[in-house]
C-alpha cells in the first residue's frame, strides 16, 4: 500500500459499529423468519465464518436458542479459478442436521460482484436441498454483476470500482476491528 | 600439384615449413625458408601440425545400418575431425567376420578417398561369442585384418578368449576386448553408484569392466599373446593396467573423449544422448584416466564414434541405444581435457591420437614422424579456437552429440590425406 | 509449486503440507451425497498407462472425475505404442486432443521427466509410477495417512520414524517415500537384506538396516513393500521362507512396536511373505484406509496443478 493510499483510507465503521450492525441483521433474521426455527448460518471464509458465529451468538442473546452454524469454503465453485494460481483450501463443516429443508443464511463480510454468493448457491446445491436460502452480508458496496441481492445488510456504502473495502475482525486479523475504505487496489 | 605449409608449429615444438608433392612430404625446414611457385602456399602462423590421427575405434554402420552411417558420411566426419584413418569396427549387417565383409569396407573406404578405412574383424561368429570367426581368413585378405573384436559384446567365456588370444600371435594379430562381464550388467543403464539407485536406473558396476580387463591381462601373460583393451572407463581399470604393464604383460588400452570429459551427472537429464557403453562415469575415475593418458598406461585415445538415428535415442532411456558420435569433436575433447588442463603437450597428443594407434593397428603409412619421404597425411590444429557444439552441423548421418551446446578449445583446420587436403578450412574436400 | 509432478523432490515442505492439507478438505466429499465438484469442468486429464496399474489408474479417475474433469484412458496394451509408437508420438497425439493433464505410469524410469521436459506437450504432467525411480502421489499418501493418525491431519511429520522394509532396490515406492519423508521432517529407516538395498544408500537421506528386530520398536510406522516374485528366482534371497522369516511382518514383531504405531502397505499384500494375515487386518494396520486417502491426495494433486491459471503458477502468493 503506498503512502498516498494509506492518506485516503477512511474508516467507515469502528468495533461498535459493527456489533451494533450484527445486532440488528439478528433481530431482522428473527423477524423475517418469524423466529429461529430451522434456520442455519454458513460463514462463507474466511470472514464470514466469525461473523455467522456471531450473529449466532445474537440469536442466542436474545431468544436463548443455538442455532447450527458452519461453514462453506466455496474455493472449488469460483467462476475465476483458471485465472488465478490455485488458492489453499479453507474448511467446509456442515452441521450435524445438515440443510436440507432448512432456511440457510449464508454469511459474508462484503457483497460485490454476487460471483461468490453464486458459487456458494452451486456449493450448497451439492450438499442438499435448503428450503430457503438467504444472503447476510455487514457492507454491501454495489457494483453487482449477477442478479444477486442481500436480504440482511449490515451498511450499504457506495463506493468506486477502484477502492477496496477492508474489514479487520478481531478473530481473524487479530486487530481493532473495522471496516476502511481505500482508494486503489489492496 | 604441390602443397607449401608456411610457418607451422610441429607439435607445438618448433616452427617450419613443410612442402608436399604428391603424396609424400619432400621437404620440412625451418619457417619461412622454404619458396615454390608452383605450389599452394598455406600459412600456418599460430597453427600446429600433428601427424593425420588415427582412430582404433569407430562405428560406420555400413554394411546394414545406412540410416545411421556409412562409409561415405563417416569418412566425411573423419575428415573433419583431423583423421586420416579409421578402424571401423564389426558390428555390421552382417557382422564382418568374413573376408569379404572386411574387403567390402575396406575398398569402400578406398574408393571414397577421404581416409583410410581399416576394418575390425570379428573374434566370433556373429559377435555370438560362441565359435571363432575365420580370423586367418581376414588377416590375409586385402583388407590385412589385425585387429579382432566383438565391441559391443565381451568375449566373456574365458576358453574362447584364451583360445583367440593365442590364435592371432600366428599373424601378429590383436583381441581388442570390450570388457563387460555379461551377468554382472544385465540390464545396465548407468554407472551403478548413489546416482543411479537415484535415478532407479539399474547400476552398471565398475567392477563388471575391472574383472574381464584383470582376467584378460593374466590371460594374456599366460598365452604371451597382445591384448588391446577398448574404451576404458574406471579407476579400478587403470590400476590393474598399471599393475600389467609393470609385469610387462602385452596389453594396451585406448579411452574415449568421452569418458576423459563427461561424468554420469548427466543421467540426471534422462537424456538419452548421454547414455554409453560403457556408461559415463564419476569425477574420480575421470580423473584417474587423464592421469594415466598423460602417463601412458592407457596408450592411446579411441573415440568409439557410435552414430544412431534419433529414434533410437530421443525416447525413454532404458529402450534407447548406446552410443555416442565422437569423430569430429575428438581432438577437440581431448585438447579441453588434457591440453587446457597442462596435463599433456600437443606432442603428447600426437602421440596418443596418431602414433600409439597406428603402432597397434600396425599401420605403417600413418602416426609416422612428420619428415622428409614420409606419406603426407597430417592433421593442422588452431589452438586458440574456441567453439560451441552443434550436434546438426555434421557430416554424420546422427546427431546422438552429446557434447551439443558445449564450448570446447581448439580446433582442427585442415586436414591432409595422403598429399590432398581432404579438409581445408574447415571444408570436407568431396 | 512446480508445474509437473515428477518426483518427490519437486514438492518443498510448504507445497507437501499445502498438499496433503488441500487433501484434508477435499476427504470431506465423500461422505457428501453429490461426490462431485466443478472444479476441473471442461479440462482433460489422460491416463496414460504403459503398465497395467488398475489401482493406480482407477484411484486416479476417481480423483478427476470428483473434480469433473474429462477422464481419457489410454491403455499402451491394445494401442499404437505396442506396434512400436513412440513416447514423443503419443506425447504428441495426446497434445493434439487437447490434454491438460497427463497421468503417466511407464516401465521405464525417467519417461515422465522426458515428458515434462521435452517440450513435446503442454500438458501437466504428474508421475504415476515409473520404472525402478518414483512413484510420488503413493509417497504422498502415506505422508497423508500417517499424519492423520500420528499428528492430528495438520502439519508435517516432524520428529516420526518411519521404516520401510522389502526391496528398497527397486521400489519406486520407498524412494519417493524417502524424500518425502524427508522433505516433511520424518525419519525414513530402509530395511531389507544388503542385496535388495541399492548401491550408496548410505549417501542417502535416512537412515538403514539389515535387521527388522531392530528397527521395529523405534518407529512410528512401518511400511512393507510387496516382493516380486521376479525376485526370488534372481538370488537377493535364498528363499522366501528365509526372507519372511527375517523381513516379514508378523503377529510376534507387531507386538515388538509402539502402540500407536501403524501398519502401511501400498498393495498388492502377498499374505504370509511379507505381512502376515493377522497384521494386515490388525487395528495398527491402515492398509485400507490408504487406498481412500489415496483418491483424496491426487485430487489435491489434481487441483493444485490444474485447477489454477496455467501460467507459472505464483509461487509466492
Amino acid at each position: 500500500m503506498s503512502a498516498n493510499s494509506r492518506n485516503s483510507a477512511r474508516v467507515v465503521l469502528e468495533s461498535s459499529d459493527i456489533s451494533r450492525a450484527l445486532s440488528r441483521i439478528a433481530h431482522e433474521i428473527l423477524e423475517n423468519n418469524k423466529g429461529s426455527k430451522d434456520l442455519v448460518l454458513l460463514g462463507i471464509p474466511s470472514r464470514g465464518v466469525p461473523l455467522a458465529n456471531r450473529i449466532a451468538q445474537k440469536i442466542n442473546e436474545f431468544e436463548k436458542v443455538n442455532i447450527p452454524v458452519g461453514s462453506l469454503d466455496i474455493t472449488m465453485y469460483r467462476d475465476d479459478l483458471r485465472l488465478r494460481p490455485p488458492r489453499a483450501l479453507a474448511h467446509t463443516e456442515i452441521p450435524d442436521e445438515g440443510i436440507d429443508h432448512k432456511i440457510v443464511i449464508l454469511v459474508d463480510d462484503v457483497l460485490f460482484s454476487g460471483r461468490t454468493i453464486r458459487a456458494a448457491l452451486d456449493a450448497l446445491n451439492d450438499i442438499g436441498r435448503p428450503a430457503m436460502v438467504q444472503v447476510a452480508v455487514l457492507i454491501d458496496r454495489g457494483h453487482r454483476e449477477l442478479p444477486i441481492r442481500a436480504d440482511y445488510v449490515g451498511k450499504n456504502i457506495p463506493t468506486s470500482m477502484s477502492e477496496s473495502v477492508q474489514v479487520s475482525l478481531a478473530d481473524v486479523d487479530g486487530n481493532q476491528e473495522s471496516v476502511i475504505i481505500s482508494a486503489g487496489e489492496q | 600439384m604441390s602443397i607449401l605449409l608456411q610457418n607451422g608449429s610441429l607439435k607445438g615444438e618448433k616452427n617450419v615449413d613443410i612442402l608436399i608433392e604428391n603424396d609424400k612430404i619432400s621437404k620440412v625446414a625451418p619457417a619461412n625458408s622454404l619458396k615454390d611457385d608452383k605450389a599452394e602456399v598455406i600459412d600456418l602462423t599460430g597453427l600446429i601440425i600433428l601427424p593425420g590421427l588415427v582412430d582404433l575405434h569407430t562405428h560406420l554402420r555400413e554394411p546394414g545400418r545406412e540410416d545411421a552411417e556409412t562409409v561415405a558420411t563417416g569418412s566425411a566426419a573423419a575428415a573433419r575431425g583431423g583423421f586420416t584413418a579409421v578402424h571401423a569396427m564389426a558390428n555390421t549387417l552382417p557382422v564382418a567376420d568374413t573376408a569379404g565383409v572386411v574387403e567390402q569396407v575396406w575398398n569402400l573406404g578406398k574408393s571414397i578417398g577421404l581416409v583410410d578405412v581399416y576394418p575390425v574383424g570379428a573374434v566370433t561368429i556373429g559377435l555370438k561369442g560362441e565359435n571363432l570367426a575365420e580370423l586367418s581368413a581376414m588377416a590375409d585378405s586385402t583388407a590385412r585384418v589385425r585387429i579382432f573384436s566383438d565391441d559391443g559384446h565381451c568375449v566373456s567365456d574365458p576358453v574362447l578368449m584364451r583360445r583367440a588370444l593365442e590364435y592371432v600371435k600366428a599373424f601378429n594379430g590383436v583381441i581388442a576386448q570390450h570388457a563387460q562381464e555379461p551377468r554382472l550388467t544385465k540390464n545396465a543403464q548407468m554407472n551403478e553408484s548413489e546416482l543411479s539407485g537415484r535415478l532407479g536406473l539399474t547400476g552398471w558396476p565398475a567392477v563388471a569392466e575391472e574383472a574381464i580387463v584383470a582376467r584378460d591381462v593374466l590371460l594374456t601373460e599366460h598365452v604371451q599373446s597382445k591384448l588391446h583393451v577398448c574404451h576404458a572407463s574406471t579407476a579400478g581399470t587403470v590400476d590393474i593396467l598399471r599393475w600389467a604393464k609393470g609385469k610387462k604383460v602385452n596389453v594396451t588400452a585406448e579411452v574415449t573423449p568421452h569418458h576423459l570429459f563427461l561424468s554420469q551427472i548427466h543421467c540426471e537429464s534422462y537424456d538419452a544422448k548421454f547414455k554409453v557403453n560403457p556408461p559415463l562415469r564419476t569425477d574420480d575415475d575421470i580423473n584417474e584416466l587423464r592421469k594415466a593418458l598423460a602417463e601412458g598406461i592407457i596408450d592411446v585415445v579411441a573415440t568409439d564414434h557410435a552414430p544412431h538415428p534419433m529414434e533410437d535415442k530421443e525416447g525413454e532411456w532404458s529402450s534407447a541405444a548406446f552410443g555416442m558420435t565422437g569423430l569430429e569433436t575428438a581432438l577437440s575433447v581431448v585438447a579441453t581435457a588434457m591440453i587446457e588442463t597442462k596435463l599433456m603437450t600437443w606432442a603428447d597428443v600426437a602421440r596418443v591420437m596418431s602414433e600409439k594407434p597406428a603402432e597397434i593397428g600396425q599401420l605403417t603409412e600413418h602416426g609416422r614422424p612428420i619428415a622428409e619421404n614420409e606419406i603426407a597425411n597430417l592433421c593442422i590444429i588452431d589452438p586458440n579456437a574456441s567453439w560451441k557444439v552443434d550436434a546438426k552441423d555434421t557430416h554424420s548421418l546422427s546427431t546422438n552429440n552429446p557434447f551439443h551446446d558445449m564450448t570446447l578449445k581448439s580446433k582442427v583446420i585442415h586436414t591432409i590425406f595422403r598429399g590432398k587436403f581432404s579438409m581445408k578450412s574447415g571444408q570436407v574436400q568431396k | 509449486m512446480k508445474k509437473h509432478l515428477v518426483s518427490a523432490h519437486d514438492l518443498n515442505k510448504d507445497e507437501a503440507v499445502l498438499v496433503l492439507d488441500t487433501a484434508k478438505e477435499l476427504a470431506l466429499i465423500s461422505d457428501r451425497p453429490v461426490k462431485k465438484l466443478p472444479t476441473l469442468r471442461g479440462r482433460t486429464v489422460v491416463n496414460l498407462f504403459f503398465e497395467d496399474s488398475t489401482r493406480t489408474r482407477i484411484s486416479f479417475e476417481a480423483a478427476s472425475k470428483r473434480l469433473s474433469a474429462d477422464v481419457i484412458n489410454f491403455s499402451a496394451k491394445g494401442s499404437s505404442v505396442s506396434k512400436g509408437e513412440s513416447l514423443k508420438d503419443t506425447a504428441q497425439t495426446l497434445q493434439s486432443m487437447g490434454a491438460d493433464a497427463v497421468v503417466i505410469r511407464h516401465g521405464s524410469s525417467g519417461a515422465p521427466h522426458l515428458l515434462a521436459t521435452r517440450n513435446w506437450i503442454d500438458a501437466v504432467v504428474i508421475n504415476a509410477g515409473d520404472g525402478t525411480h518414483e512413484h510420488p502421489t503413493q509417497a504422498l499418501l502415506d505422508a497423508y495417512t500417517i499424519r492423520k493418525h500420528l499428528r492430528n491431519n495438520e502439519g508435517d511429520l516432524n520428529g516420526l520414524k518411519v521404516a520401510i522394509v522389502g526391496d528398497i532396490l527397486h521400489s519406486r515406492v520407498a524412494r519417493s517415500n524417502a524424500i518425502l519423508l524427508k522433505t516433511l521432517g520424518a525419519t525414513p529407516i530402509m530395511v531389507a537384506p544388503p542385496t535388495l538395498l541399492p548401491v550408496g544408500i548410505e549417501k542417502w537421506n535416512g537412515e538403514f538396516s539389515y535387521d527388522l528386530d531392530e528397527v521395529l520398536p523405534q518407529v512410528d510406522a512401518v511400511m512393507m513393500l510387496r516382493v516380486q516374485q521376479e525376485r526370488m528366482s534372481d538370488a537377493y534371497f535364498p528363499t522366501t521362507r528365509e526372507y519372511s522369516r527375517n523381513f516379514g511382518l508378523n503377529a510376534q514383531r507387531l507386538k515388538t512396536m509402539q502402540k500407536h504405531a501403524l501398519v502401511l502397505h501400498p498393495g498388492p499384500m502377498n499374505r504370509g511373505m511379507e505381512i502376515t494375515a493377522e497384521v494386515a487386518d490388525s487395528t495398527n494396520s491402515v492398509v485400507i484406509e490408504q487406498v481412500a486417502n489415496g483418491v483424496s491426495v491426487r485430487m489435491a494433486v489434481l487441483y493444485l496443478l490444474l485447477g489454477g491459471s496455467n501460467s507459472e503458477t505464483g509461487e509466492n502468493n
